[in-house]
Order: structure tokens, then C-alpha cells, then sequence
């Protein structure tokens, strides 16, 4: 349950949303992004009213202006590095999907990893893959929950990091669900959240 | 194992709550095979107990003398004998003739039992209104098939004529003890008092008739040492002798051949529904993953997990195969109906312990033996699972160097292998059975491998997206392209094979119809008829399309030997020596028949004027007569020896309309012998095909004639059920097919839900991931489709080839119909049961974590 939570997220900021377990953080993200709609209230995205549109719609919509990286990495099991990287293009129509997939990679340093299946990749590479993915589309916002919940404190940095260049390059808008506080004060505003309120809403220096 | 049984039959309970009615269903693939075997051995049994309880009924009396001709002197005065000891014996005659009503267009072929005042003995002929059987011998009356006075249009009281005599029809017959139903449709059935038979002036010579004498014995003596005292008096006057042992023996004998062939049916629909048992298992074991890894952590060895499994899939087996076994009870006591006609006793239904015990065995083993495969892959299962949710999984040992799973498997294939001889009644049949069943799944197997690396190779980078999603799924790890071409495919070639048998079959039966292009016969025209009928058949101008000659013989000697030497002989078959043979004699071979060994008759054969002559034999009869080419038989044809020469062997396809012969003679041997003559011609218009029947029968009434049309309609109605037992064999298994297709898709269930979700969120529309569904489950129906109907044509071909000795011809169009059909089936099973995949919203993938 949200209740009484209001706020504007500008083109191209680094959010943190934050809380301990229950405080609302996943309901909030599924929300912003479309996953889900409000029962009350309204969520806009790049101009457009989520509430009124049909599932379908929404799914263009994340498909276009939307990029996702999950705690658990979510990559299709059964299709390979590439091709994993391939869907957000192909589900789009956009033509020579493979060889934009294969770029990706090398973006990001698998190359070599291109034909390999998640089960064969760790847990770092995975995530890897799962951000290319998220950026295969250069999306206008990148959801990112828990991003580097599964992984050890160095190849969780590197991640971090990626997500920061792809934030200064880019300009890709950037909302990360976490609890770690370590990991919020790499955004540059942390909107705190509890019981599913806002109790703490601002930007940090940079 | 620390825990008792019951501690873990109650953990077993608890595990399966949430999927409890799931799994029912699945097994309920199970309960369809079990349910045939139930009712099909339920009412075999019911058959074989009525038979038992009524063959005195169906014989009419303890013991019955047969001959195809009136008894000699001989046989009349042990008959004497045996009246004044004390022992009641009664006459019949039986016959085919042509009826007549006065106002009828066209006569009627019938079967006449002209019965002495004493027959039956034993049993009831029930007719309406009631007893007028007990009135036959009173007066010129005659009681028929109610089929007939339809046919002939006529009613109680009309005026029916059998050859020169008239009869008043004074009802009709309901129930005769022992006859088919359906046999009456072939010849209506016709019953009047012995002593009118001379009046009708029908048994002329080579009329087919059967002269019976029934007995009554008193109670206790044993009708086969009856039979063994006056063997020499019945052997020399070639009469024939059946006990109620005898026909006890025999119906039962064809019943249970009968059974067999249904229940080797029913018994692959269970092993395809032991496939789908397998599939749900895997898909439940598959759901159960993380619950089981608690398990583990919580202190449950592999060996309990396992036993809790076990003992979960044998209560639902049980439940299937009970649930089966009631379906089974119920078609058991609709059966009756749907079978009168084709049995000849009045089956009484009632329950049958052993069937029922015996099915519902069968079933909770298959599902138990087929469902240890994937259970044993609870082994695998580690407790680090519950925390790591990533965790990796313990590589698939090879079949191999893994025992328990080596052990099941061939667990697996004995038991099939086992139950099919059982089945099938011969080690031989069971194992070529069980054989035929692996082999189709062994190149079903392989099928899906060569499939899933073709769709690999062949794959296209700028075929549509949702397309190449779809057809990646068959080759992608944890496909389902083997699981549901196994099953469908199987399901596909059981159903194609038993169509295309049938369809053989029956094709065999009308084609040849068409070919001679006769559908009009005359036959018993005597000599001096010969004349007449052919010129009322040209008066019609109807061509005579085949004038075939028939004199009837026995074998006198045979290689120098006596008959009654040479049936002492192991390697001749006695029935072959004993039997009347009707023979023809011509120079030219038909399209029925094809030489085998010899020559066939040259110009001094047909042009010779003194024996030994030329003859040429069925090359069956030859074998079972022991005889080659070269070898000599003597005939007795009317008291004449003639002495004959093997000249050559022919193969004869005998299931054609017309005369086929064991025997034909060079044309002048038989010249001068007594004989009668058939006449094959063609009419088209039925009135005038009626109108020239009349006519023949008025001029010339011992002649009967036949309208083959009328031959065809009763072989098709026998045919008819004869297929709705196959196809309704057939509709079993294509039940079992859609469940265990359904079983399979769930198996993947788990994965398409969170492949589902994840492409939503990465924006896929339903439509998008509708889409690559369809695409896979069209191709993967498809495929099974055409393996399992191209495997088809082969099984089809092996059973024509093998078991029916019979050409086989493939039937494209009604293939290619059902390969539609099973497409269909598949697309919208694949997609109804993959609804959740549409319903979930993506938010499931974030909660998931």
C-alpha cells in the first residue's frame, strides 16, 4: 500500500528510493514503470497518464522508453547472452538485432560470452547482460532494483559504475530501488520511503 | 529411514494439497486406458459366462450329427437305435432358397430350417405374438425374420412360396438361441415344419443343404463317448459331429480373440496415457523444487523425499484407476447394446471382480513404473536450493553410470514388454507388440532430435521475431519438442494406424465388386435349366458376364493313398480331406488368381480325352493337403473316380464377388460329370435387376439369385460394427493423446510463465508472445503430426502385409485431415493452457525475486 506519495523525477537525475523490507520500494517501482497501475492517484511517464492505458499499451511504452535491471539478473534462461540482449530489439521490429546485441557485448566486455546460456555466466556477467539489455533500446529511464543485491562488493562496484557512465553519457534517467544505504549515496537525490509514505525526499551533493 | 511409512504417507498428503485436482486430471490419462481394459475384458468375461451357461441352448441339444448331404442308411438306422435305447432325437434341414410374395417385385434369398416337431431341446425360439413356434407343425405355416417382411413389403398372413410349395407367414421370430442377429441380414432366417421340404421341390442335386440330427442324452453321459462308439459309422458317411463342449469351445475361442485384439488396444492407450503420467510427473516434481529443498534443509533424506514422491503417485494411480475401473463398469453394461447382433447369446452384464482387479493393478503399475523416471530426479534436489535460488543444479548423470535410474528403465521396458504378452496371450505376439510400441518411440525420439537440430540449422535471421522465438523454443534447452512428440506423435499413429487398417480392410471387401462389374448371380441352375436362364437374361439384354460350371467332389486317394489312410498323416490336414469340394473346370486363369508354381494348362491338357487329367490347386490347400506339383489325387465325383495330376499352384484373393475355386480342372475331365451352373450378369436399374429375379424364379424356382448390392449392404453394416468398436478404441487413445498433451505443456509451464513475464516487461504485447506460442505449437504439431502418420503408413503396412495377408494402399486426403485436426488440437491446447502466461501481470517478475 502507497498512500500520500507525490513526486516529479527530471529528465536525466539519479534517483535512490530506499526502505526497509515492506516499506512499499517494489510496489512503487512496478508502479512508476508500468508493470502495474494505481488504484488511486496517477503515475506519468514521459507524458504519458499509465492509468489510462491498457496493458498492451504499457508494454510498447517500457518497451520504448523503458530499461529494467533486476536483483536476480531475470535473463531469459533458455536464450543466449545475445540473444537475451536481442529481445527488447526484436519485440520492436528493429532490423539487424543481432549484430546491435553483438555490439552491446563488447560495450560491456563479453564478447566472448555472446553464445553462452545465463546458467553459464556468473552472477557479475549475468547482470552485465542484463544491462545491456536494459540500454539495448536507449531508453529514456532505467528501473533498477536491487541491482547488485546478488553479487560480492567488487563486481556489485563495477555495475554501479556502468550505471553512473551510462547516467553521465546518456543522459538515461536512472531509478534505483535499494535498501543498502551505501549504495543510495551513489544517487544524487534518495527519496526515502516507510510504510508506504515518503518520509524523507532530497538531493544530495554531488 | 527414521520415519515411518505412515509419517511419510502423511507428508505425501499434505505435499500434494495445492495440486491435488491437478494431478487427478493428469492421471486420468490413466483412468481411459484402464476404463477399455475394464470394459473390455468385463464383457468378454460376461460373453464367455453366458456362452457357458447357455450352450445347450445354442446347440439345441447334447450332441448334434451333421452332414452335407441326407444321412445314408447306414447313419438312418444308428439313429433308429439309438431312438429305441430311449434317446429323443430330432431332424432338421437347412437351406438356402429363394421367398416369394405374391405382390413382392423382386424374391428374396433366404436361409430355410426346415425342423423336425422335437428341435429344439434345449432353449426357446421366442416369436411374435407368442408361441407360434410350438404351432409350426401344424399346418403350411412359416415364421420369418421380421428384416424380411419389410424387405419383401409383405405382412403376418400373406402367402410366402418356397419352391413349389405355399406357405401362410404366421409370425415372425424374435429370439433364436445361438444365431446372430447380423447373420440374418445376409440371409433372412425362415422356419418351417421338416416335412414340407419335399413339397417344395427344392433340394435338387447340388443344392447346399445341412442335414442335422440333434440328441438328448440322459442326464450324466458325456455326448464324446457317444461320438467315439459309433466313430466308424459317422467317419465313412462323412458326417460331422459337435458336442455342447464343441460350441462352447469355439465361441469362446472367437470372443476371446475378439477381446484380445480390443485389449491390446486398450492396453497401448494406457502405456500412451503411462507417457502423459510420466510428463506430469516431471512438470509436478519440477513445481515441487523448492518445497523439496526445504525438505532437505529441515533434515528429509533423498530416500524419504523419494518415498513421499512414490507413495503420492501411487494413491493418484490408485484414484485414476479406480475412477478408470467405474467408467469401465459403465461401458461394460452399455455394451450389450451396442453389440447385439454380433454375439450369439443373450449377455447377461454383471460385475467382473477379476477384470476390474486385474485393470485397476495394471493401471496403478503403469503409472507408478512409468512415473519412477522422473521421480528419481528428486535426488538431484539440494537443500542449498532453498536459500540460493540460483544455485546450480547437479548435472543429469548418463543413464549408464546412474543405477537407480538404469534399473528403473529397464523396470520400465520389462514391464511392457511383460504386460503386453500377457495381453496378447502369445510370448511372440507380446513381444512384436511391445516391440512395435518401442520402435515407434524410439523413431519418435529421434524424430525430435533430428527436428530440434534441423530448426537450429535451418533458422532464419530475418524471419519475423515472434516466429523465430517460437521455433527456437523447439531446440532451446529444457525444450518440450521431445516430450510432445513422443506423445502426440504416438497418439497420431496409434489413431492413423487403426484408421488405415480399417480403411484397407474395407476396401478390400468393395473394390472387388466394382471390378467384375456383376452385381446380379444365379446359381443352382441345373443342367437343363442352363438354357432358360440364360435366355430370360438376355431377354433383358443383360450381358451373361461369367457362366461358371461347379461339380462337386471329395478327395477319393490322395498319392496312392486312401482317405481314411492318408487322414492318419500328421502333415495333411484332415478337414482338407474330408470336406465336400465344389470345383469348376476352364483353360483360362482370372484376375483373382495368380500362378504360383507350375505351369498353367497347355494345349494337351485342355484338348486330352483320357485321365489322369490336369488340375490346378490353391496353393494353401496344397500345403495343407501336403500335395506338389506333380504329386496325384484321385476325386469322387458322384461314385466316378477320376484320376488327377497337380499341374500347377494358384494364389487366389478369395474376398471377391465372384466363383473362386481350391480346385479347377482341364475343361474335359469334368465335361460330362453331373453339375450345376452360376450365372454372373449385370443390371442397372434396380426394378428391372427385381423384375429379372422374378423372372428366373417363377421359370425356374430351385435357382437362387443374389442382388450384390444387398451382399455389400450387409457387409457393411458388419463392417460398421465392427468399426465402431475400432473407433471407438481409437477415440480412447485420442482422449489419452489431449491429456497427455496437456500433461506435457504443463511440464513446461513453469518456464513459459516466467519467460512470459519477462518479455512483458521488456515490453512484449500478449499479441507479440501469443504469437511465438502459436508459432511453436503449430510447428510442433505439425511435426508430430507427419512423424507419427508417416510411422503410420508403415505399421499400417507391416499389420496389412503380416497379419491380413492383404495389399495395402496409403490414403493421402483423410490423412491429411486428421494431421489438421491434430494441429488444431495442439495450437489450442498449447495456448488455452498457457492462459496464465497472458493473465500474469509483469509485476510478477519484480515479486518474484
Amino acid at each position: 500500500m502507497l498512500r500520500d506519495v507525490s513526486f516529479t523525477i527530471p529528465d536525466g537525475a539519479f534517483v535512490a528510493i530506499v526502505g526497509p523490507s515492506g516499506s512499499g520500494k517494489t510496489t512503487l517501482l512496478g508502479l512508476l514503470a508500468g508493470l502495474d497501475t494505481p488504484t488511486a492517484g496517477s503515475v506519468l511517464l514521459d507524458g504519458a497518464e499509465l492509468g489510462t492505458l491498457s496493458e498492451d499499451a504499457r508494454a510498447r511504452l517500457r518497451g520504448e522508453k523503458v530499461g529494467f535491471v533486476f536483483q536476480s539478473f531475470q535473463l531469459i534462461p533458455t536464450l543466449t547472452a545475445a540473444e537475451n540482449i536481442a529481445v527488447p530489439l526484436e519485440l520492436r521490429g528493429v532490423r539487424h538485432a543481432g549484430s546491435r546485441a553483438r555490439t552491446l557485448l563488447d560495450r560491456i566486455g563479453l564478447a566472448d560470452r555472446a553464445d553462452h546460456l545465463p546458467a553459464q555466466l556468473s552472477g557479475g556477467e549475468q547482470q552485465r547482460v542484463a544491462l545491456a539489455r536494459a540500454f539495448a533500446n536507449a531508453p529514456r529511464v532505467l528501473f533498477a532494483d536491487e541491482p547488485t543485491g546478488n553479487l560480492d562488493s567488487a563486481t556489485g562496484d563495477r555495475i554501479i559504475q556502468l550505471l553512473e557512465e551510462l547516467n553521465r553519457e546518456s543522459g538515461t534517467t536512472i531509478v534505483l530501488v535499494t535498501h543498502d544505504t551505501a549504495l543510495a549515496s551513489r544517487a544524487r537525490r534518495i527519496i526515502q520511503l516507510s510504510d508506504g509514505a515518503v518520509v524523507d525526499d532530497r538531493e544530495l551533493a554531488a | 529411514m527414521s520415519a515411518r511409512w505412515r509419517d511419510l504417507a502423511r507428508l505425501a498428503w499434505r505435499d500434494s494439497r495445492t495440486a491435488r485436482s491437478r494431478l487427478l486430471l493428469y492421471m486420468s490419462a490413466i483412468s481411459l486406458g484402464v476404463a477399455a481394459l475394464v470394459a473390455i475384458d468385463s464383457y468378454s468375461a460376461n460373453v464367455v459366462r453366458s456362452i457357458r451357461d447357455q450352450s445347450r441352448e445354442l446347440l439345441g441339444g447334447d450332441l448334434s450329427l451333421s452332414s452335407r448331404t441326407a444321412f445314408p442308411p447306414s447313419v438312418d438306422s444308428l439313429l433308429d437305435t439309438l431312438r429305441r435305447g430311449g434317446i429323443p432325437v430330432g431332424r432338421s434341414i437347412t437351406f438356402t432358397s429363394m421367398a416369394l410374395v405374391p405382390h413382392a417385385p423382386a424374391p428374396r434369398l433366404v436361409q430355410v430350417n426346415a425342423v423336425g416337431p422335437e428341435v429344439p431341446f434345449y432353449g426357446t425360439i421366442e416369436t411374435d405374438p407368442p408361441g407360434r413356434y410350438a404351432q409350426l407343425q401344424q399346418g403350411h405355416t412359416v415364421l420369418v425374420d421380421g428384416s424380411l417382411l419389410v424387405e419383401l413389403d409383405a405382412k403376418l398372413g400373406d402367402t410366402l412360396s418356397l419352391g413349389s410349395a405355399r406357405f401362410a407367414i404366421s409370425g415372425t421370430l424374435r429370439n433364436v438361441p445361438g444365431d446372430i442377429g447380423i447373420a440374418s441380414s445376409l440371409g433372412p432366417r425362415v422356419y418351417i415344419a421338416e416335412r414340407w421340404v419335399p413339397e417344395t421341390k427344392l433340394l435338387v442335386f447340388g443344392s447346399r443343404a445341412e442335414y442335422a440330427a440333434l440328441l438328448k442324452l440322459p442326464a450324466g453321459t458325456d455326448p464324446k463317448t457317444v461320438v467315439d462308439r459309433h466313430a466308424a459309422t459317422l467317419d465313412s458317411a462323412h458326417v460331422r459331429t459337435r458336442t455342447v463342449q464343441d460350441t462352447e469351445r469355439s465361441l469362446t475361442y472367437d470372443i476371446q480373440q475378439l477381446d484380445r485384439f480390443l485389449g491390446v488396444v486398450a492396453l497401448v492407450a494406457l502405456l500412451l496415457g503411462g507417457v502423459g503420467v510420466a510428463s506430469a510427473i516431471r512438470a509436478y516434481v519440477e513445481e515441487k523444487r523448492d518445497p523439496i529443498a526445504v525438505l532437505r534443509v529441515l533434515g528429509a533424506t533423498s530416500r524419504q523425499v523419494l518415498a513421499v514422491f512414490l507413495l503420492e503417485t501411487g494413491a493418484l494411480g490408485l484414484a485414476g484407476a479406480a475412477v478408470g475401473a467405474i467408467l469401465g463398469v459403465a461401458a461394460q453394461m452399455a455394451l450389450p447394446h451396442v453389440a447385439a447382433g454380433v454375439v450369439p447369446v443373450t449377455v447377461v452384464p454383471r460385475l467382473e471382480p477379476r477384470a476390474i482387479g486385474t485393470g485397476i493393478a495394471i493401471g496403478v503399475w503403469v503409472a507408478v513404473i512409468f512415473a519412477l523416471l522422473p521421480i528419481l530426479g528428486v535426488r538431484r534436489i539440494s537443500p542449498l536450493e532453498a536459500i540460493r535460488h540460483d544455485a546450480t543444479r547437479a548435472p543429469v548423470r548418463r543413464l549408464l553410470s546412474d543405477w537407480p535410474r538404469l534399473l528403473a528403465f529397464i523396470a520400465l521396458a520389462a514391464s511392457v514388454v511383460l504386460i503386453a504378452i500377457g495381453r496378447a496371450g502369445s510370448v511372440r505376439r507380446g513381444i512384436a507388440m511391445s516391440g512395435g510400441v518401442g520402435a515407434a518411440l524410439v523413431l519418435l525420439a529421434i524424430a525430435a532430435a533430428v527436428v530440434a537440430r534441423l530448426t537450429r540449422r535451418l533458422l532464419k535471421e530475418h524471419w519475423p521475431f515472434v516466429v523465430r522465438q517460437g521455433l527456437a523454443n523447439l531446440y532451446r534447452p529444457a525444450n518440450q519438442t521431445r516430450a510432445v512428440m513422443l506423445a502426440l506423435g504416438f497418439g497420431a499413429f496409434l489413431m492413423s494406424t487403426l484408421y488405415l487398417v480399417q480403411r484397407n480392410l474395407l476396401a478390400r471387401l468393395t473394390a472387388s465388386a466394382v471390378e467384375t462389374r456383376a452385381n446380379l448371380a444365379f446359381f443352382d441352375v441345373q443342367s437343363d435349366q442352363v438354357h432358360s436362364v440364360d435366355s430370360l437374361i438376355r431377354a433383358v439384354r443383360a450381358p451373361v458376364l461369367q457362366r461358371v460350371p461347379i461339380v462337386p467332389m471329395r478327395i477319393a486317394a490322395i498319392g496312392g493313398r486312401r482317405v481314411s489312410d492318408a487322414v492318419r498323416d500328421p502333415r495333411r490336414a484332415s478337414w482338407a480331406l474330408r470336406r465336400e469340394y465344389r470345383s469348376s473346370y476352364r483353360d483360362t486363369l482370372i484376375a483373382s488368381e495368380k500362378l504360383v508354381a507350375g505351369t498353367w494348362f497347355d494345349a494337351a491338357d485342355t484338348a486330352s480325352r483320357t485321365g489322369p487329367w490336369a488340375v490346378s490347386l490353391d496353393a494353401d490347400l496344397a500345403s495343407e493337403l501336403d500335395v506338389a506339383v506333380g504329386d496325384t489325387i484321385t476325386w469322387d465325383v458322384q461314385g466316378v473316380r477320376i484320376a488327377t495330376i497337380v499341374k500347377n499352384l494358384r494364389q487366389v484373393t478369395w474376398a471377391r464377388f465372384e466363383p473362386n475355386f481350391f480346385v479347377i480342372f482341364a475343361p474335359r475331365a469334368l465335361a460330362d460329370a453331373p453339375q450345376t451352373t452360376v450365372f454372373l450378369t449385370r443390371v442397372l436399374d434396380p426394378a428391372a435387376r427385381a423384375a429379372l429375379q422374378r423372372a428366373v424364379v417363377v421359370h425356374d424356382p430351385n435357382v437362387s439369385t443374389i442382388d450384390l448390392a444387398l451382399i455389400q449392404q450387409a457387409i457393411d453394416g458388419i463392417v460398421g460394427k465392427v468399426s465402431i468398436a475400432i473407433r471407438f478404441m481409437a477415440l480412447f487413445s485420442l482422449a489419452t493423446g489431449i491429456l497427455v498433451l496437456l500433461s506435457a505443456v504443463a511440464a513446461a509451464r513453469r518456464q513459459r510463465l516466467r519467460e512470459g513475464v519477462l518479455l512483458k516487461t521488456l515490453g512484449a504485447t500478449r499479441a507479440q508472445i501469443g504469437r511465438i506460442m502459436l508459432s511453436e505449437y503449430t510447428v510442433l504439431g505439425l511435426l508430430s503430426a507427419a512423424t507419427g502418420l508417416i510411422l503410420s503408413l508403415g505399421g499400417a503396412w507391416a499389420l496389412m502385409h503380416f497379419l491380413f495377408d492383404s495389399p495395402f494402399s496409403p490414403a493421402g486426403p483423410p490423412l491429411a485431415v486428421l494431421a489438421l485436426i491434430i494441429v488444431a488440437l495442439t495450437a489450442a491446447v498449447g495456448l488455452s493452457s498457457s492462459r496464465d502466461v497472458f493473465a500474469e501481470t509483469p509485476m510478477a517478475a519484480l515479486r518474484e525475486q
